[in-house]
């Protein structure tokens, strides 16, 4: 099992280390080629527009789309959960995401950074106590499609979701050491790529 | 730290957790709205507001002041990425006004004319975050101490030459493999020499790193300055005067942004920095009288 970090801007160094601290085998992708051969791909978080731009500059787009097609789950947190949605609403005119799931993502939700927030998350499926949510100008999940399962709301608001192979998160489980939810992925949503 | 309904807002970790977001990143000073577009589509990962660049509050002499609130608005109006914006050293009244307009980041900077020359701001006191400039670890640490989220290079700002930048990089460098290397009883003498709390000198020694994002800034105006922080160890950039005071700004900010990423592929910055047309017009850090340098101000 190989798990790829994209790593061309954000908070992607966070998350190889909670996956190396399980043990598992990471690379940071800074070029499509390196797609390859990874079981699992997570998009981090930073900025959407940033990330989008660069992904679109270096062919990540299509090369992503491809390696998700041939089996390659996929994840995004904060940023990363905008890149990944069908429609985004509040987007920046033009901006572009992969399409790949079906759930509609407002960006800037929350509002900004002095309305950055942490708060106790009942995450699905996950053993133990309440799951720390730090939330950081961050996005919500407006809308899922039938395939979708929700996995955490707050405050009535969609904040975590999983399709298939694919999941969402609007929040940094990065950022708090707690390594259940990126255990998820490899457990639940890798596995059933 | 303040508690919202059901969430808590304005802890360190959403703090320090935008700089986390933004690194690898480029953040661009801008002064009016049109500027901050520019930038946004050309991939920064957030916007510096400002009423002048440095270059140009370095020829007009003067009180360097907090940007006219108006500014600040239209240029938070104008784009989604987020927006910093500078108050003086130790005026915290500027401060107050710059989180009340909504801005994401403040930079309590020495490009701007301190305001207290023995104070900084109690950062701790707000909910937005802070950045302040470093010349050393010591300095860092003061800053950190005082409830900074987030660390840059002092350098010398508005001069296009990066040599001031690479300066603090390397004593910060220096300065934390030194204390790496420490016993305990060391570390209390370490801590006094630096002038730091040592709780934060000693986390520094077990971790090998400071505690928050510490990024370049101050003389970066070329792809490879920009990739040179990075190697370094820098988490990613601010450029100044160093976009908007060239021949091409678009191209050259997107340049930026792609050698920043790519700072270890000598293949793609040789690429990105064919054709930029002119660089801004650089200054030798010899040739400016001490009471003019920046990086002093701050204590």
């Amino acid at each position: 099992m190989r798990i790829g970090v994209l790593g061309l801007q954000g908070a992607f160094r966070e998350h190889v280390m909670t996956f190396e601290a399980l043990g598992v085998a990471t690379v940071v992708v800074r070029l499509p080629e390196q797609l390859s051969d990874i079981n699992g791909l997570v998009i981090p978080g930073g900025e959407s527009t940033a990330i989008g731009k660069l992904m679109m500059a270096y062919g990540f787009y299509d090369a992503i789309r491809q390696q998700h097609g041939a089996g390659m789950a996929v994840w995004g947190t904060c940023a990363g959960a905008i890149l990944v949605a069908h429609e985004v609403l509040d987007a920046v005119p033009g901006q572009e995401t992969l399409g790949i799931m079906d759930v509609a993502v407002r960006r800037n939700a929350y509002g900004r950074q002095v309305d950055s927030f942490e708060a106790d998350l009942d995450f699905k499926h996950l053993e133990g106590d309440a799951f720390r949510g730090v939330f950081i100008r961050a996005p919500w999940i407006e809308r899922v499609g039938e395939e979708v399962e929700v996995l955490a709301e707050h405050d009535g608001h969609i904040v975590a979701a999983r399709e298939r192979d694919m999941m969402a998160t609007a929040f940094h489980p990065e950022l708090t050491g707690d390594p259940r939810v990126h255990r998820f992925f490899l457990d639940h949503v890798v596995a059933s790529s | 730290m303040t508690d919202k309904g059901n969430a808590t807002i304005g802890t360190l970790r959403v703090k320090t957790g935008l700089a986390e977001m933004l690194k690898g990143g480029v953040i661009m000073d801008v002064v009016t709205a049109e500027q901050a577009k520019i930038a946004e589509d050309a991939g920064a990962v957030a916007v510096m507001a400002l009423e002048r660049v440095p270059a140009d509050i370095r020829a007009a002499g003067g009180v360097a002041r907090m940007a006219d609130p108006t500014k600040v608005e239209e240029i938070v109006a104008a784009v989604s990425i987020p927006v910093m914006a500078k108050c003086r050293i130790g005026h915290f009244v500027e401060a107050q006004v710059l989180q009340s307009l909504g801005v994401d980041y403040i930079d309590e900077s020495e490009v701007l004319t301190p305001a207290d020359e023995q104070y900084h701001v109690d950062k701790h006191a707000f909910t937005v975050p802070f950045v302040c400039g470093a010349r050393d670890l010591g300095e860092a640490l003061r800053r950190i101490a005082e409830g900074a989220a987030m660390i840059r290079t002092k350098g010398e700002p508005g001069t296009g030459n990066v040599v001031e930048a690479v300066r603090h990089m390397r004593k910060m460098n220096d300065d934390i493999a030194w204390v790496s290397g420490l016993s305990r009883e060391q570390l209390f003498d370490a801590a006094k020499q630096l002038g730091a709390p040592y709780e934060l000198v000693r986390w520094v020694a077990e971790n090998g790193k400071l505690p928050v994002v510490n990024f370049a800034a101050g003389g970066i105006a070329t792809p490879a300055d920009a990739a040179l922080m990075m190697q370094l160890g820098c988490d990613g950039v601010f450029v100044g005067s160093g976009i908007f005071k060239s021949g091409d700004p678009s191209t050259r900010a997107r340049a930026i942004v792609e050698a920043t990423t790519h700072f270890q592929e000598p293949e793609i910055i040789a690429r990105v920095s064919k054709g930029l047309g002119e660089a801004m017009v650089g200054i030798n850090i010899s040739d400016i009288p001490d009471a003019e340098r920046m990086q002093e101000r701050g204590w």
